[in-house]
């Protein structure tokens, strides 16, 4: 009758893991690192989350922010907005916290590899994609073109900025960066990060778009991809959703038919156009 | 499937030695002029005849409000899972929520196992009886719910003067021969349950004008229907109708703590799409922020998502969204029927 026998272990349980390092990155934004008080790697890829406890506070959904070639820890960059990212900006080196996953899809890096990619970061849209950055940078030979178009607020909200400034000097990352206000000391361009995009001189034909970004931006860089003629097959998202149980089964995640827990966080814009109320 | 007899009085001896064997029996009992299923404490309190229950049976399997983790807080916490599931049998289980059940063992089983709701279901017996007296807004007989082949242990159905007895499992049928008196049953009396049944059908006085099979072709051209917003304006958005489903399975997650702050738990409770927050996001973004996109994705999920994905219905037909809803706007018959009219 039950077309599965019952299971050994609690898909709720989480594993614990020790806090070892908080780097504040902005005022309300701050890295934390962790590592398995199991000594075992999260094994995870760039674009896939966790379920992260803070024990009597909740659980939330947070982006891996690190690249899976980093062993040994893991990185979660998190913007303090919620009870549980709260209570996780209140801790301090050494606390325990609970980890479950890594959950969803990830991003397509076999489908990246070879191929000419530019990242479009909007705000904490860079969370995720740093995870994806690092990880074409560690294994730079296999990717072809690595383009950043990185958009923020104000100069005060840009996210990473030392690694920004990294990504700069590299002969082989292209990084345009923008800001909406800028201020007097701002000297660099200044504008929405789709008014990056005439700078940017690209082969549609072997170039793959990944964007991560606030809501509103979806739109408005898809229609610069298409104008750069790159094809909604080649336009590569992902979705912001509050899942609560990651394993496809509370339904808050839901758009449509569709988990995004599960099929997503990272879509294609040929999948995420078929879905009525995903961005 | 073999079938018995179970004479009317020897029923009563029979629930009798289920409440005193090893496992607790929820059966349907009279609460405030309706029904609801509760744990029996003596065999006069169950009522076979009943036309639905407030509450579906799923609370038995997948409680309101269910302990997934228990920790203790401090500087090292200490975490284990919780898993609860006693032996207990379902006692008078209409054809639909055994449909309803069915559908949360696939969703429930189906890519992450859920040891939660496994284990207690595999602890539960379920003892069904054909539904002869439908309340006013149910239409299963147009979901094809009406009656169950699968899904229970015994299945009874009230003839008069005796009840046929259905075997569906071998657990089901060690409870009749350890506990009950039967005999085997007629080709009469098997006639007389089809004649019952035959019956019944005539009594549903609401019938979905679509074939279910339809329902997520209906449903793919009808998402820029004008009756969304129409009929979604009088929504209170209390979800009654979600708490009342046999087949909504959406849950939150939360924790407690202990008021000396040591120790603590974390549960689940059930949680639904059409109250207000169930999209929303942090920072205050809510993907179904207003009622008609919420209104419709509960229609949907009854008549297309679950159906895509589970390959089972979504709704069964019980009509209590229907009797619960104080707006009168939660009945999916009615929603499917309108559509349908509309795409004419």
């Amino acid at each position: 009758m039950i077309s599965q026998a019952v299971p050994q272990a609690s898909i709720y349980l989480p594993h614990l893991a020790e806090l070892i390092r908080i780097e504040p990155i902005a005022e309300r934004e701050k890295v934390f690192e962790f590592r398995l008080k199991d000594g075992k790697e999260l094994g995870h890829k760039p674009g896939q989350f966790v379920e992260l406890s803070i024990f009597g506070i909740g659980e939330a959904p947070i982006s891996l922010s690190s690249s899976p070639t980093k062993k040994g820890s893991f990185e979660l960059a998190v913007r303090n907005v919620g009870n549980v990212t709260n209570a996780l900006h209140n801790l301090d080196i050494g606390a325990t916290v609970g980890i479950r996953g890594p959950f969803g899809n990830g991003f397509p890096v076999d489908n990246l590899k070879g191929k000419d990619i530019v990242i479009v970061a909007g705000g904490i849209g860079l969370f995720p994609l740093r995870s994806l950055i690092n990880y074409i940078l560690d294994k730079r030979s296999e990717f072809g073109r690595l383009i950043i178009l990185s958009g923020s607020r104000t100069p005060q909200e840009r996210m990473f900025v030392n690694e920004l400034e990294k990504w700069h000097k590299r002969e082989d990352v292209e990084l345009l960066e923008t800001v909406d206000e800028g201020d007097e000391e701002w000297t660099g361009h200044v504008g929405v990060v789709t008014t990056l995009s005439s700078e940017v001189h690209i082969d549609p034909e072997k170039i793959f778009a990944v964007v991560v970004g606030p809501p509103v931006m979806y739109k408005f860089v898809v229609a610069e991809c298409h104008k750069k003629g790159i094809p909604d097959e080649r336009i590569i998202m992902s979705l912001e959703r509050r899942m609560k149980c990651g394993i496809g089964k509370c339904g808050h995640c839901q758009i449509n038919g569709v988990y995004v827990c599960q099929e997503g966080p990272v879509f294609t814009y040929a999948e995420v156009k078929k879905l009525r109320e995903a961005i | 499937m073999e079938n018995k007899i179970i004479e009317k009085q020897n029923m009563a001896p029979f629930v009798d030695n289920l409440i005193n064997a090893e496992a607790e029996v929820i059966g349907p009992k009279r609460k405030d002029g309706k029904y609801a299923f509760d744990k029996l404490i003596e065999t006069g309190e169950l009522c076979l005849d009943y036309d639905t229950t407030l509450l579906p049976p799923k609370m038995y399997l997948f409680p309101p409000k269910e302990t997934l983790i228990k920790f203790e807080l401090g500087k090292e916490p200490e975490v284990e899972p919780v898993v609860e599931a006693k032996p207990l049998i379902l006692f008078g289980v209409h054809p639909y929520d055994i449909k309803a059940i069915e559908l949360l063992d696939v969703a429930f089983s189906t890519t992450n196992p859920d040891i939660n709701y496994l284990s207690k279901r595999e602890k539960a017996v379920i003892i069904g009886v054909d539904c002869l007296n439908p309340n006013p807004n149910a239409f299963c007989p147009s979901l094809g719910t009406a009656t169950a082949e699968t899904g229970f242990d015994l299945m009874l159905t009230d003839i008069g003067d005796s009840y046929v007895v259905a075997i569906g499992s071998s657990k089901g049928e060690q409870l009749l021969t350890k506990y009950a008196e039967t005999r085997e049953a007629s080709q009469v009396e098997l006639a007389q349950r089809n004649s019952e049944r035959q019956k019944a059908l005539a009594r549903y006085k609401v019938t979905l004008n679509i074939s279910p099979e339809e329902l997520p072709q209906l449903l793919d051209k009808s998402w820029d229907s004008p009756w969304w917003k129409e009929k979604s304006e009088k929504c209170l958005s209390c979800g009654s109708c979600i708490v009342v489903c046999p087949t909504c399975f959406c849950f939150d997650v939360q924790d407690d703590v202990t008021l000396n702050l040591k120790e603590g738990e974390r549960y689940r409770q059930w949680d639904g799409c059409m109250l207000v927050d169930f999209a929303a996001v942090a920072g205050g973004g809510n993907f179904r922020g207003d009622k008609e996109s919420r209104f419709r994705h509960r229609m949907y999920r009854k008549g297309k998502y679950i159906w895509e994905r589970y390959g089972k219905l979504g709704c069964v037909g019980c009509g209590r969204c229907a009797s619960a809803c104080l707006a009168e706007i939660a009945s999916p018959a009615e929603t499917f029927n309108r559509l349908k009219e509309e795409s004419k």
